[in-house]
């Protein structure tokens, strides 16, 4: 589980992140949302370990600060928005990548590495593309291949920025749905940022709306996408429509 | 573009995790043993390569060979080409692992061995050391100074340390972007200095500029056993970063999430790739072209690991310094050629090669 406690952030001098609290449980997948520049991205890395920041952020109850680097990448694994596509590299040394915190220093990766890896990578359905280079697969494909290496650090945690965001709408359903399955068959913890409201309310447990660094509104998807709230934080007039799997988001003219 | 077979897309488990293979490994060493065998045979006077094969074995304790050579050639053989031809190999080895380990820290395809300014304060350390000498004279090629490698490999680590101060005018952090930055701003700085000493002295350009173009002419075992030292440092300390490059490909912040320091892995082998370049500048003069060609040469063929690029540079690129070395002191006839034109004239024509032919292949 994550606790996080009045997380503040600076980078270059400029408060980003403003006193965010916020806990996700076991098992629980939370969605981060808010308007661009809201912090969303900074707070994630910061809760990743990746960032300098005050409050405290607690993870299985120990301060990330205070977990050495191999036991937090075991412990907490990133995608990031636009994770780097390294030049020539195959699928299968991609995703081996996630073993990284289990191999040695000067060692190589053991066979229950690769049998990890590549049974994240079946899991994933991209077992069929280990020896493509990376650069040649479809957003899509990229995506789950993102997403094998960081499952490939066995961590059960996973904090996902904007994992959604360079898909068109059935690439990034499917993407949804290979999380939300993962993470029952693993018993995974998510902390995601998503832009695309009404699809975010389906998929989260609860959300969490972030605007100007701070927590302005948290609870079930029906509790933060109101029209009162989306009106005020995001500037936008919209309707909020009673959908099957919650709060489906419209904005119309004003 | 070249459409892959659909035999290419296979299941994970019949496919191997990059890293050195032992094929393009036994290549390496077969590529350092012709080199070695053909340096020690040809020359201005040619030996039986046979001969010179039997001679080296002699060279390992406890074994004794007829060779057939007589004992002139047996001096010639191991006090005068065998130094030469192990000081090619270990200067090519250093220089393409330092460029190889650069061009992985600084995420950048085009550094070189010398991008943080080693050149330009070896540069200007030899200028100043031979321009300040009283003015003696005598065959540029053979007569440096004795304080030509000294202040070669002072002016260098002074440059790349002033780099390094320079670096962190941007952040504490020292990016990748502000080093090379820096590193331009230092070399253009020191280079203005050798210009204005040459300016001043004239009568001197013939050597500074002899020993610009890069020289592997030794004093036997003496330049051998100054680079030594070095060469086993920086490659003890590059090669065991080889899985953190790797990993540095994906940036600094998803590598520190996979549970590496690196900025920590950055500065070690920015210091290991450096004082290798130094002590290879100070005993060969500026050689250019191998520590940036090698690697690629390695990429393009073996693979973007790490893993078999960096062993296989110190190979094949010992290997080809001592190949350019034996071209450079029989091509010419008495005179020698310089080995820095040896180097990017046979060298950029076979880059060339195999940069069309593998375009579309896929490398593995």
């Amino acid at each position: 589980m994550i606790r996080v406690r009045d997380l503040r952030v600076r980078l270059d001098g400029n408060l980003i992140v403003d006193g965010v609290d916020l806990e996700v449980a076991d098992g629980e997948w939370v969605m981060v949302i808010g308007p661009n520049g809201a912090g969303k991205s900074t707070a994630l890395r910061a809760i990743g370990g990746l960032l300098p920041a005050t409050g405290s952020v607690e993870v299985n109850g120990v301060p990330i600060e205070r977990m050495p680097r191999r036991k937090r990448a075991t412990t907490i694994a990133t995608v990031a928005q636009n994770p780097a596509v390294p030049p020539a590299m195959r699928v299968l040394d991609y995703a081996l990548l996630g073993r990284t915190p289990y191999i040695p220093p000067l060692g190589r990766e053991s066979a229950a590495d690769l049998a990890a890896v590549e049974e994240v990578l079946e899991s994933l359905d991209v077992a069929r593309f280990a020896s493509r280079r990376l650069e040649t697969l479809s957003g899509g494909e990229r995506q789950r291949v993102f997403l094998a290496r960081a499952l490939a650090q066995g961590a059960g945690i996973l904090l996902l920025d904007e994992p959604t965001s360079a898909l068109d709408i059935g690439h990034q359903q499917e993407v949804l749905e290979l999380i939300d399955r993962l993470r029952a068959e693993r018993g995974l913890t998510v902390l995601a940022t998503m832009h695309d409201l009404s699809t975010a309310g389906e998929y989260a447990d609860r959300m969490v709306l972030l605007a100007e660094g701070a927590v302005v509104a948290a609870g079930t998807a029906r509790e933060v996408l109101t029209e009162e709230n989306l009106a005020k934080h995001y500037r936008v007039r919209v309707r909020v429509i009673e959908g099957e799997h919650g709060p489906l988001v419209v904005p119309v003219r004003g | 573009m070249t459409v892959r077979p659909a035999g290419t897309t296979r299941p994970a488990g019949t496919v191997r995790p990059a890293g050195l293979r032992a094929g393009w490994l036994a290549g390496g060493v077969v590529a350092v043993l012709i080199a070695l065998v053909a340096g020690l045979a040809f020359g201005s006077v040619s030996l039986p390569p046979a001969g010179v094969a039997i001679e080296l074995l002699n060279l390992i304790p406890g074994v004794h060979l007829h060779s057939g050579l007589t004992e002139r050639e047996v001096a010639i053989l191991t006090e005068l080409r065998l130094p030469r031809v192990v000081l090619g190999l270990l200067v090519g080895g250093l220089l393409a692992l330092a460029g190889a380990a650069y061009q992985g820290v600084f995420r950048n395809p085009l550094a070189d061995p010398h991008l943080l300014g080693v050149a330009a304060g070896a540069g200007l350390g030899v200028t100043a050391v031979i321009s300040l000498r009283a003015g003696t004279s005598g065959d540029a090629t053979a007569n440096l100074p004795v304080g030509v490698p000294v202040a070669a490999f002072a002016g260098a680590l002074l440059a790349v340390a002033l780099t390094w101060l320079l670096g962190a005018a941007g952040g504490r952090d020292r990016s990748p972007a502000t080093l090379i930055l820096a590193g331009v701003a230092v070399s253009s700085f020191l280079a203005a200095g050798q210009t204005y000493l040459m300016q001043q002295h004239v009568d001197t350009l013939r050597e500074v500029y002899s020993w610009l173009l890069g020289r592997l002419a030794t004093a036997g075992w003496h330049d051998v056993l100054i680079v030594l030292p070095y060469a086993v440092v920086t490659a003890a300390i590059v090669l065991s970063q080889r899985r953190e490059l790797d990993v540095l490909t994906v940036g600094d912040e998803e590598a520190s999430s996979l549970g590496l320091h690196p900025q920590r892995s950055r500065y070690l082998l920015i210091v290991a790739a450096s004082l290798g370049t130094a002590a290879a500048v100070s005993v060969s003069g500026l050689i250019g072209f191998v520590g940036i060609i090698v690697p690629h040469t390695m990429r393009l063929l073996a693979g973007p690991s790490y893993r078999s690029i960096l062993p296989l540079s110190v190979l094949f690129g010992g290997a080809f310094l001592a190949l350019a070395d034996l071209l450079a002191r029989t091509a010419g006839g008495q005179a020698e050629i310089p080995i820095g034109v040896v180097t990017a004239f046979f060298g950029a024509p076979f880059f060339i090669v195999v940069l069309r032919r593998s375009r579309g292949a896929g490398t593995p």
